[in-house]
Protein backbone atom coordinates (compact mmCIF):
# COMPACT_ATOMS: atom_id res chain seq x y z
CA UNK A 1 0.00 0.00 0.00
CA UNK A 2 2.84 2.30 1.29
CA UNK A 3 4.79 1.28 -1.77
CA UNK A 4 1.98 2.47 -4.40
CA UNK A 5 1.45 5.37 -2.40
CA UNK A 6 4.94 6.63 -2.57
CA UNK A 7 4.84 5.70 -6.52
CA UNK A 8 1.85 7.71 -7.35
CA UNK A 9 3.30 10.62 -5.15
CA UNK A 10 6.56 10.22 -7.31
CA UNK A 11 4.87 10.06 -10.83
CA UNK A 12 2.22 12.60 -10.19
CA UNK A 13 4.78 15.40 -8.15
CA UNK A 14 6.86 14.85 -11.34
CA UNK A 15 9.83 14.53 -8.93
CA UNK A 16 12.21 12.29 -11.96
CA UNK A 17 11.70 14.94 -14.07
CA UNK A 18 12.19 17.88 -11.91
CA UNK A 19 15.72 16.21 -10.85
CA UNK A 20 16.61 16.39 -14.80
CA UNK A 21 15.19 20.09 -15.08
CA UNK A 22 17.73 20.52 -11.86
CA UNK A 23 20.90 19.12 -13.27
CA UNK A 24 20.48 20.79 -16.60
CA UNK A 25 19.57 24.31 -14.56
CA UNK A 26 22.60 24.08 -12.78
CA UNK A 27 24.50 23.58 -16.30
CA UNK A 28 22.73 26.62 -17.75
CA UNK A 29 25.54 28.24 -15.03
CA UNK A 30 28.72 26.60 -15.82
CA UNK A 31 31.44 27.90 -17.29
CA UNK A 32 31.61 26.76 -20.78
CA UNK A 33 34.63 24.63 -22.31
CA UNK A 34 34.09 25.52 -25.55
CA UNK A 35 37.62 26.74 -27.11
CA UNK A 36 36.95 29.61 -29.51
CA UNK A 37 39.47 27.95 -32.44
CA UNK A 38 41.45 30.73 -34.34
CA UNK A 39 40.88 33.25 -30.85
CA UNK A 40 42.37 30.59 -28.48
CA UNK A 41 44.26 27.68 -28.62
CA UNK A 42 44.72 24.12 -26.47
CA UNK A 43 47.58 23.81 -25.20
CA UNK A 44 50.15 21.17 -27.61
CA UNK A 45 51.99 18.33 -26.09
CA UNK A 46 55.64 18.68 -27.09
CA UNK A 47 55.29 15.06 -28.62
CA UNK A 48 52.70 16.22 -30.80
CA UNK A 49 53.15 14.21 -34.33
CA UNK A 50 51.85 16.91 -36.94
CA UNK A 51 53.60 18.42 -39.88
CA UNK A 52 57.15 16.52 -40.96
CA UNK A 53 60.46 18.05 -41.36
CA UNK A 54 63.56 17.18 -42.21
CA UNK A 55 66.18 18.44 -40.08
CA UNK A 56 70.03 19.51 -40.77
CA UNK A 57 73.25 19.31 -38.03
CA UNK A 58 74.55 22.82 -36.80
CA UNK A 59 76.76 22.81 -39.74
CA UNK A 60 74.00 22.73 -42.34
CA UNK A 61 75.03 18.83 -43.37
CA UNK A 62 71.53 17.35 -43.81
CA UNK A 63 70.80 14.58 -40.89
CA UNK A 64 69.25 12.07 -43.80
CA UNK A 65 71.39 9.35 -44.65
CA UNK A 66 69.37 7.22 -46.63
CA UNK A 67 69.29 3.97 -44.84
CA UNK A 68 65.40 3.42 -45.65
CA UNK A 69 64.10 2.65 -42.34
CA UNK A 70 61.17 4.92 -42.18
CA UNK A 71 60.09 4.23 -45.73
CA UNK A 72 60.56 0.70 -44.59
CA UNK A 73 58.63 1.04 -41.12
CA UNK A 74 55.79 3.38 -42.54
CA UNK A 75 52.51 1.26 -42.30
CA UNK A 76 50.70 3.50 -44.90
CA UNK A 77 53.92 3.38 -47.41
CA UNK A 78 53.34 6.92 -47.17
CA UNK A 79 57.15 7.31 -48.13
CA UNK A 80 58.80 6.69 -50.98
CA UNK A 81 63.27 7.20 -50.95
CA UNK A 82 65.70 7.11 -54.01
CA UNK A 83 69.37 7.22 -53.08
CA UNK A 84 73.06 7.79 -54.07
CA UNK A 85 76.24 8.48 -53.74
CA UNK A 86 77.75 11.78 -53.29
CA UNK A 87 81.12 13.68 -54.84
CA UNK A 88 82.68 13.01 -50.89
CA UNK A 89 81.46 9.06 -50.63
CA UNK A 90 78.95 9.51 -48.24
CA UNK A 91 75.18 7.97 -49.27
CA UNK A 92 72.12 10.24 -49.28
CA UNK A 93 68.67 10.81 -50.61
CA UNK A 94 67.90 12.32 -54.34
CA UNK A 95 64.37 11.71 -53.12
CA UNK A 96 62.90 11.73 -50.42
CA UNK A 97 58.17 12.38 -50.67
CA UNK A 98 56.14 11.80 -48.14
CA UNK A 99 52.60 11.74 -49.39
CA UNK A 100 50.57 14.00 -46.60
CA UNK A 101 47.14 12.26 -47.93
CA UNK A 102 48.65 8.95 -47.35
CA UNK A 103 50.13 9.42 -44.13
CA UNK A 104 48.56 8.56 -40.92
CA UNK A 105 50.44 10.62 -38.98
CA UNK A 106 51.80 7.28 -36.46
CA UNK A 107 55.08 8.91 -35.79
CA UNK A 108 57.07 5.22 -36.76
CA UNK A 109 59.17 7.31 -39.52
CA UNK A 110 60.81 9.42 -36.41
CA UNK A 111 61.25 6.59 -34.31
CA UNK A 112 62.89 4.58 -36.36
CA UNK A 113 65.13 7.12 -37.66
CA UNK A 114 68.63 6.61 -36.54
CA UNK A 115 69.67 10.42 -37.31
CA UNK A 116 66.24 12.12 -35.29
CA UNK A 117 66.29 13.57 -39.63
CA UNK A 118 62.39 13.03 -40.31
CA UNK A 119 60.23 14.38 -37.41
CA UNK A 120 57.26 15.57 -36.98
CA UNK A 121 56.69 18.77 -35.68
CA UNK A 122 53.65 20.57 -33.55
CA UNK A 123 52.79 22.50 -36.66
CA UNK A 124 49.06 21.06 -37.41
CA UNK A 125 47.28 24.68 -39.37
CA UNK A 126 48.20 23.69 -43.07
CA UNK A 127 46.48 23.53 -45.98
CA UNK A 128 47.01 22.19 -49.41
CA UNK A 129 45.03 24.77 -52.30
CA UNK A 130 45.68 22.23 -55.17
CA UNK A 131 46.47 18.65 -56.52
CA UNK A 132 50.22 17.49 -56.13
CA UNK A 133 50.70 20.04 -52.79
CA UNK A 134 50.14 16.70 -50.42
CA UNK A 135 53.37 15.67 -52.29
CA UNK A 136 56.16 16.52 -49.40
CA UNK A 137 59.63 16.88 -51.80
CA UNK A 138 62.71 16.43 -49.62
CA UNK A 139 63.42 20.78 -50.75
CA UNK A 140 60.17 21.59 -48.98
CA UNK A 141 60.73 19.16 -45.83
CA UNK A 142 64.25 20.60 -45.36
CA UNK A 143 62.54 24.30 -45.61
CA UNK A 144 59.87 23.76 -42.79
CA UNK A 145 62.68 22.27 -40.55
CA UNK A 146 64.29 24.43 -40.80
CA UNK A 147 62.15 27.53 -40.91
CA UNK A 148 60.47 25.73 -37.42
CA UNK A 149 63.81 24.40 -35.89
CA UNK A 150 64.02 25.93 -32.76
CA UNK A 151 60.50 24.81 -31.72
CA UNK A 152 61.49 20.83 -33.56
CA UNK A 153 65.07 20.91 -31.35
CA UNK A 154 63.18 22.65 -28.01
CA UNK A 155 60.50 19.99 -28.54
CA UNK A 156 63.09 17.01 -29.41
CA UNK A 157 64.83 18.27 -26.25
CA UNK A 158 61.89 18.67 -23.54
CA UNK A 159 61.10 15.05 -24.95
CA UNK A 160 64.70 13.50 -24.64
CA UNK A 161 64.68 12.26 -21.21
CA UNK A 162 61.98 9.82 -21.62
CA UNK A 163 63.02 8.12 -24.79
CA UNK B 1 -6.97 52.21 -32.10
CA UNK B 2 -7.77 50.54 -34.99
CA UNK B 3 -11.48 51.88 -34.45
CA UNK B 4 -10.04 55.61 -34.79
CA UNK B 5 -7.87 54.86 -37.62
CA UNK B 6 -10.86 53.04 -39.69
CA UNK B 7 -13.00 55.94 -39.14
CA UNK B 8 -10.50 58.62 -40.18
CA UNK B 9 -9.84 56.79 -43.02
CA UNK B 10 -13.55 56.30 -44.01
CA UNK B 11 -13.76 59.99 -44.11
CA UNK B 12 -11.71 60.31 -47.51
CA UNK B 13 -12.32 57.55 -48.89
CA UNK B 14 -14.58 54.36 -49.14
CA UNK B 15 -15.83 52.18 -46.52
CA UNK B 16 -14.74 48.68 -47.80
CA UNK B 17 -11.10 50.27 -48.22
CA UNK B 18 -10.71 51.56 -45.12
CA UNK B 19 -11.76 47.93 -43.75
CA UNK B 20 -9.46 46.35 -45.92
CA UNK B 21 -6.40 48.68 -45.11
CA UNK B 22 -6.79 48.33 -41.11
CA UNK B 23 -7.25 44.81 -41.61
CA UNK B 24 -3.57 44.49 -43.30
CA UNK B 25 -2.33 47.01 -41.01
CA UNK B 26 -3.68 44.87 -38.26
CA UNK B 27 -2.06 42.11 -39.33
CA UNK B 28 1.36 43.40 -40.26
CA UNK B 29 1.39 44.81 -36.71
CA UNK B 30 0.69 41.16 -35.32
CA UNK B 31 3.19 39.64 -37.93
CA UNK B 32 6.12 41.36 -37.66
CA UNK B 33 6.98 41.06 -34.37
CA UNK B 34 6.07 37.68 -34.55
CA UNK B 35 8.23 36.78 -37.02
CA UNK B 36 11.02 38.65 -35.07
CA UNK B 37 10.29 36.63 -31.76
CA UNK B 38 10.34 33.69 -33.88
CA UNK B 39 13.44 34.36 -35.11
CA UNK B 40 15.00 35.16 -31.95
CA UNK B 41 13.70 32.34 -30.66
CA UNK B 42 15.45 29.74 -32.68
CA UNK B 43 18.76 31.59 -31.60
CA UNK B 44 17.98 31.62 -27.89
CA UNK B 45 16.92 28.05 -28.48
CA UNK B 46 20.37 27.11 -29.79
CA UNK B 47 22.15 28.99 -26.65
CA UNK B 48 20.45 27.86 -24.26
CA UNK B 49 20.52 24.23 -25.54
CA UNK B 50 23.89 24.98 -26.40
CA UNK B 51 24.52 26.42 -22.37
CA UNK B 52 22.84 23.26 -21.17
CA UNK B 53 25.72 20.94 -22.95
CA UNK B 54 28.34 23.01 -21.74
CA UNK B 55 28.57 24.77 -25.18
CA UNK B 56 28.48 28.37 -26.20
CA UNK B 57 26.21 27.92 -29.23
CA UNK B 58 26.27 30.43 -32.19
CA UNK B 59 28.66 32.98 -31.79
CA UNK B 60 30.10 33.89 -34.96
CA UNK B 61 27.84 35.90 -36.63
CA UNK B 62 27.77 39.57 -35.60
CA UNK B 63 28.11 40.05 -31.53
CA UNK B 64 27.13 37.04 -29.29
CA UNK B 65 26.39 35.47 -32.67
CA UNK B 66 23.07 37.84 -32.31
CA UNK B 67 22.86 37.74 -36.51
CA UNK B 68 22.97 34.42 -36.74
CA UNK B 69 18.53 34.12 -37.18
CA UNK B 70 19.32 36.57 -40.27
CA UNK B 71 22.01 34.17 -41.60
CA UNK B 72 19.57 31.43 -41.66
CA UNK B 73 16.89 33.31 -43.08
CA UNK B 74 19.15 34.96 -45.87
CA UNK B 75 20.51 31.38 -46.49
CA UNK B 76 17.24 29.36 -46.57
CA UNK B 77 15.54 31.87 -49.19
CA UNK B 78 18.10 31.81 -51.46
CA UNK B 79 18.04 27.86 -51.14
CA UNK B 80 16.03 26.21 -53.95
CA UNK B 81 12.73 24.35 -53.08
CA UNK B 82 12.87 20.91 -54.55
CA UNK B 83 9.74 19.39 -55.48
CA UNK B 84 10.10 15.33 -55.51
CA UNK B 85 9.31 13.85 -58.55
CA UNK B 86 6.69 11.76 -57.66
CA UNK B 87 5.02 14.06 -55.44
CA UNK B 88 1.68 15.75 -55.65
CA UNK B 89 3.08 19.06 -56.15
CA UNK B 90 -0.41 20.86 -55.71
CA UNK B 91 -0.30 19.56 -52.34
CA UNK B 92 3.00 20.03 -51.69
CA UNK B 93 2.99 23.43 -51.98
CA UNK B 94 -0.25 24.20 -50.46
CA UNK B 95 0.73 22.01 -46.71
CA UNK B 96 2.90 24.58 -45.69
CA UNK B 97 0.46 27.14 -46.28
CA UNK B 98 -1.61 25.44 -44.60
CA UNK B 99 0.35 24.92 -41.22
CA UNK B 100 1.31 28.72 -41.48
CA UNK B 101 -1.79 29.94 -42.01
CA UNK B 102 -3.59 29.14 -38.88
CA UNK B 103 -0.15 29.68 -36.40
CA UNK B 104 -0.77 33.34 -37.67
CA UNK B 105 -4.36 33.62 -37.67
CA UNK B 106 -5.26 32.58 -34.15
CA UNK B 107 -3.19 35.14 -33.24
CA UNK B 108 -6.16 37.71 -33.90
CA UNK B 109 -7.89 36.95 -30.98
CA UNK B 110 -5.16 37.14 -28.25
CA UNK B 111 -5.09 39.81 -25.74
CA UNK B 112 -1.29 41.24 -25.38
CA UNK B 113 -2.39 44.01 -22.94
CA UNK B 114 -4.98 45.10 -21.60
CA UNK B 115 -7.60 46.53 -24.58
CA UNK B 116 -4.44 45.32 -26.80
CA UNK B 117 -6.34 42.83 -28.93
CA UNK B 118 -7.36 42.86 -32.88
CA UNK B 119 -10.64 40.60 -32.34
CA UNK B 120 -12.36 40.86 -28.45
CA UNK B 121 -14.36 37.58 -29.47
CA UNK B 122 -16.48 36.33 -26.95
CA UNK B 123 -15.83 32.72 -27.67
CA UNK B 124 -12.08 33.48 -27.98
CA UNK B 125 -11.07 30.40 -26.57
CA UNK B 126 -13.26 28.38 -28.95
CA UNK B 127 -10.98 30.28 -31.53
CA UNK B 128 -7.98 29.90 -30.73
CA UNK B 129 -8.60 25.79 -29.73
CA UNK B 130 -10.12 25.45 -33.29
CA UNK B 131 -7.65 27.11 -35.60
CA UNK B 132 -4.59 25.85 -33.75
CA UNK B 133 -6.10 21.85 -34.27
CA UNK B 134 -6.08 23.07 -37.78
CA UNK B 135 -2.51 23.19 -38.21
CA UNK B 136 -2.40 19.26 -38.32
CA UNK B 137 -3.60 19.73 -42.05
CA UNK B 138 -0.48 21.55 -42.65
CA UNK B 139 1.27 18.42 -41.03
CA UNK B 140 -1.03 15.07 -42.53
CA UNK B 141 -0.99 16.61 -45.96
CA UNK B 142 2.67 17.54 -46.12
CA UNK B 143 3.15 13.78 -45.10
CA UNK B 144 1.29 12.62 -47.74
CA UNK B 145 2.11 15.27 -50.58
CA UNK B 146 5.52 13.94 -49.88
CA UNK B 147 4.72 10.48 -51.37
CA UNK B 148 8.00 9.59 -49.00
CA UNK B 149 7.87 6.54 -46.45
CA UNK B 150 9.67 8.82 -43.41
CA UNK B 151 7.35 11.58 -44.13
CA UNK B 152 4.13 9.83 -44.21
CA UNK B 153 5.36 8.12 -41.15
CA UNK B 154 5.94 11.16 -39.52
CA UNK B 155 2.24 12.62 -40.87
CA UNK B 156 1.07 9.30 -39.16
CA UNK B 157 2.34 9.65 -35.76
CA UNK B 158 1.81 13.73 -35.88
CA UNK B 159 -1.90 13.54 -36.37
CA UNK B 160 -2.47 10.64 -34.02
CA UNK B 161 -0.26 12.60 -31.44
CA UNK B 162 -1.96 16.18 -32.12
CA UNK B 163 -5.76 14.70 -31.91
CA UNK B 164 -5.06 12.44 -28.59
CA UNK B 165 -3.48 15.19 -26.52
CA UNK B 166 -5.99 17.95 -28.17
CA UNK B 167 -8.38 16.28 -25.81
CA UNK B 168 -6.60 16.74 -22.55
CA UNK B 169 -5.87 20.05 -23.68
CA UNK B 170 -9.69 21.12 -24.26
CA UNK B 171 -10.51 19.63 -21.14
CA UNK B 172 -8.04 21.19 -19.45
CA UNK B 173 -9.05 24.58 -20.78
CA UNK B 174 -13.07 23.67 -19.69
CA UNK B 175 -11.89 23.64 -16.21
CA UNK B 176 -10.33 27.33 -16.69
CA UNK B 177 -13.66 28.08 -18.52
CA UNK B 178 -15.59 26.92 -15.17
CA UNK B 179 -13.04 28.96 -13.08
CA UNK B 180 -13.73 31.68 -15.12
CA UNK B 181 -17.43 31.53 -16.25
CA UNK B 182 -16.76 32.97 -19.55
CA UNK B 183 -15.19 32.44 -22.87
CA UNK B 184 -13.42 35.96 -23.64
CA UNK B 185 -9.72 35.61 -23.02
CA UNK B 186 -9.92 39.47 -22.08
CA UNK B 187 -11.96 38.37 -18.98
CA UNK B 188 -10.85 35.05 -18.22
CA UNK B 189 -7.46 37.46 -17.54
CA UNK B 190 -9.56 40.19 -15.80
CA UNK B 191 -10.84 37.26 -13.38
CA UNK B 192 -7.50 36.72 -12.34
CA UNK B 193 -7.26 40.50 -10.90
CA UNK B 194 -6.32 41.00 -7.41
CA UNK B 195 -2.74 39.56 -6.72
CA UNK B 196 -0.96 36.09 -7.48
CA UNK B 197 -3.22 34.22 -5.27
CA UNK B 198 -5.86 35.04 -7.51
CA UNK B 199 -4.04 33.53 -10.58
CA UNK B 200 -6.27 30.29 -12.17
CA UNK B 201 -2.77 28.72 -11.91
CA UNK B 202 -3.49 27.74 -7.60
CA UNK B 203 -6.79 25.95 -8.00
CA UNK B 204 -6.06 24.46 -11.07
CA UNK B 205 -2.36 23.57 -10.72
CA UNK B 206 -2.39 20.24 -12.17
CA UNK B 207 -4.59 21.53 -15.12
CA UNK B 208 -2.00 23.90 -15.80
CA UNK B 209 0.83 21.07 -16.03
CA UNK B 210 -1.39 19.32 -18.43
CA UNK B 211 -2.34 22.03 -20.39
CA UNK B 212 1.67 22.82 -20.64
CA UNK B 213 2.25 19.31 -21.54
CA UNK B 214 0.09 18.85 -23.88
CA UNK B 215 1.30 22.41 -25.58
CA UNK B 216 4.09 21.09 -25.83
CA UNK B 217 3.03 17.70 -27.46
CA UNK B 218 0.86 20.01 -29.85
CA UNK B 219 3.85 21.62 -31.21
CA UNK B 220 5.34 18.37 -31.83
CA UNK B 221 8.61 19.37 -29.27
CA UNK B 222 10.90 17.41 -27.27
CA UNK B 223 9.95 15.14 -25.77
CA UNK B 224 7.20 14.41 -27.62
CA UNK B 225 8.87 14.94 -31.11
CA UNK B 226 7.87 11.76 -32.18
CA UNK B 227 6.54 13.21 -35.76
CA UNK B 228 10.62 13.79 -36.66
CA UNK B 229 11.86 11.77 -34.51
CA UNK B 230 15.22 12.31 -36.59
CA UNK B 231 16.82 9.03 -34.90
CA UNK B 232 14.15 7.28 -36.94
CA UNK B 233 12.52 8.92 -39.22
CA UNK B 234 15.09 11.17 -40.31
CA UNK B 235 12.96 14.79 -40.28
CA UNK B 236 9.41 13.18 -39.95
CA UNK B 237 6.79 15.03 -42.02
CA UNK B 238 9.36 17.88 -43.55
CA UNK B 239 12.07 15.81 -44.98
CA UNK B 240 11.34 16.43 -48.82
CA UNK B 241 11.61 20.20 -48.07
CA UNK B 242 14.23 22.51 -48.31
CA UNK B 243 14.47 26.09 -48.82
CA UNK B 244 12.01 28.80 -47.70
CA UNK B 245 8.97 25.95 -47.63
CA UNK B 246 11.16 24.25 -44.95
CA UNK B 247 11.32 27.61 -42.93
CA UNK B 248 7.68 28.07 -43.20
CA UNK B 249 7.20 24.54 -41.51
CA UNK B 250 9.67 25.93 -39.12
CA UNK B 251 8.25 29.45 -38.36
CA UNK B 252 4.94 27.64 -37.95
CA UNK B 253 6.02 25.30 -35.16
CA UNK B 254 7.63 28.24 -33.48
CA UNK B 255 4.95 30.45 -34.23
CA UNK B 256 2.66 27.60 -32.51
CA UNK B 257 5.36 27.45 -29.58
CA UNK B 258 4.51 31.02 -29.09
CA UNK B 259 1.10 30.26 -28.88
CA UNK B 260 0.94 28.02 -26.40
CA UNK B 261 2.87 30.73 -24.32
CA UNK B 262 0.47 32.94 -24.35
CA UNK B 263 -2.35 30.87 -23.75
CA UNK B 264 -0.96 29.05 -20.54
CA UNK B 265 0.19 32.73 -19.52
CA UNK B 266 -3.18 33.80 -19.95
CA UNK B 267 -5.37 31.19 -19.28
CA UNK B 268 -3.06 30.21 -16.04
CA UNK B 269 -0.42 32.80 -15.32
CA UNK B 270 -2.61 36.01 -14.55
CA UNK B 271 -2.25 37.85 -18.25
CA UNK B 272 -0.95 40.52 -18.08
CA UNK B 273 -1.50 41.37 -14.07
CA UNK B 274 1.58 41.92 -12.18
CA UNK B 275 2.53 39.24 -9.66
CA UNK B 276 2.88 41.59 -6.86
CA UNK B 277 -0.27 42.97 -7.06
CA UNK B 278 -1.16 43.35 -3.15
CA UNK B 279 2.10 42.88 -1.99
CA UNK B 280 2.47 46.19 -0.08
CA UNK B 281 5.52 47.40 -1.09
CA UNK B 282 6.58 45.36 -3.96
CA UNK B 283 3.51 46.57 -6.08
CA UNK B 284 4.24 50.34 -5.28
CA UNK B 285 7.79 49.49 -6.39
CA UNK B 286 6.98 47.92 -9.96
CA UNK B 287 3.46 49.74 -10.46
CA UNK B 288 5.24 51.57 -13.65
CA UNK B 289 5.88 48.33 -15.22
CA UNK B 290 2.95 48.53 -17.91
CA UNK B 291 0.93 44.94 -18.12
CA UNK B 292 2.58 44.24 -22.06
CA UNK B 293 6.05 43.63 -20.29
CA UNK B 294 4.34 41.01 -17.41
CA UNK B 295 2.98 39.38 -19.78
CA UNK B 296 5.82 39.10 -22.09
CA UNK B 297 7.63 37.97 -19.12
CA UNK B 298 5.38 34.96 -18.23
CA UNK B 299 5.45 33.79 -22.08
CA UNK B 300 9.43 34.75 -22.31
CA UNK B 301 9.25 31.82 -19.07
CA UNK B 302 7.33 29.31 -20.53
CA UNK B 303 9.50 29.54 -24.01
CA UNK B 304 12.23 28.96 -22.01
CA UNK B 305 10.97 26.25 -19.99
CA UNK B 306 10.24 24.65 -23.76
CA UNK B 307 14.12 24.96 -24.68
CA UNK B 308 14.70 23.47 -21.14
CA UNK B 309 12.81 20.63 -21.61
CA UNK B 310 14.40 20.27 -24.90
CA UNK B 311 17.48 20.05 -23.40
CA UNK B 312 16.98 17.46 -20.93
CA UNK B 313 14.20 14.83 -21.87
CA UNK B 314 14.54 12.20 -23.80
CA UNK B 315 11.87 11.50 -26.90
CA UNK B 316 8.99 9.55 -25.51
CA UNK B 317 8.23 6.12 -27.34
CA UNK B 318 5.73 6.25 -29.93
CA UNK B 319 3.47 3.71 -27.04
CA UNK B 320 4.61 5.90 -23.98
CA UNK B 321 2.95 8.91 -25.92
CA UNK B 322 -0.38 7.29 -26.56
CA UNK B 323 -0.45 6.02 -22.92
CA UNK B 324 0.50 9.57 -21.19
CA UNK B 325 -2.19 11.06 -23.58
CA UNK B 326 -4.61 8.42 -22.99
CA UNK B 327 -4.75 7.15 -19.87
CA UNK B 328 -3.07 9.64 -17.50
CA UNK B 329 -3.65 12.89 -18.79
CA UNK B 330 -7.54 12.49 -20.20
CA UNK B 331 -8.87 10.88 -16.80
CA UNK B 332 -6.78 13.40 -14.47
CA UNK B 333 -8.64 16.13 -16.57
CA UNK B 334 -12.07 14.72 -16.35
CA UNK B 335 -11.09 13.80 -12.84
CA UNK B 336 -10.24 17.70 -12.29
CA UNK B 337 -13.24 19.02 -14.20
CA UNK B 338 -15.45 17.57 -11.70
CA UNK B 339 -13.25 18.26 -8.22
CA UNK B 340 -13.70 22.08 -9.96
CA UNK B 341 -17.82 21.53 -10.58
CA UNK B 342 -17.77 20.08 -6.65
CA UNK B 343 -15.87 23.23 -6.00
CA UNK B 344 -17.82 25.77 -8.11
CA UNK B 345 -21.22 24.29 -6.34
CA UNK B 346 -19.96 24.63 -2.87
CA UNK B 347 -18.14 28.45 -3.26
CA UNK B 348 -14.65 27.17 -2.41
CA UNK B 349 -11.94 29.37 -1.61
CA UNK B 350 -11.54 32.77 -3.48
CA UNK B 351 -11.46 31.79 -6.79
CA UNK B 352 -15.16 30.37 -6.87
CA UNK B 353 -17.14 33.36 -4.97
Amino acid sequence: MSHTLRHWIKTFGLIELFKGLAVTGKYLFKPKITVRYPEEKTPISPRFRGHHALRRYENGEERCIACKLCEAVCPANAITIESEEREDGTRRTTRYDIDMFKCIYCGFCEEACPVDAIVESRVFEYVFWERGENIMTKEKLLEFGDKHEQIIAADKAADAKYR
Amino acid sequence: MFETLQHWLSTWMWDWLAVLITILIQAVVIILPLMLVVAYLTYAERKVIAYMQVRMGPNRVGPYGLLQPIADAVKLLFKEVVLPSQSNIYLFLIAPVLAIAPAIAVWAAIPFAEGWVVADIDAGVLYVLAISSITVYGVVVSGWASNSKYAFLGALRSSAQKISYEIAMGFALVTVLMVADTMNLTQIVEGQKGGIWHWYLIPLLPMFVVYFISGVAETNRAPFDIAEGESEIVAGFHVEYSGMAFAVFFLAEYAMMILISYMTAIMFLGGWWSPFEGIPVLETLFAWVPGFWWLALKVAFLLFTFLWFRATFPRYRYDQLMRLGWKVFIPLTIVWVFVVMLLHYYKVGPWFN
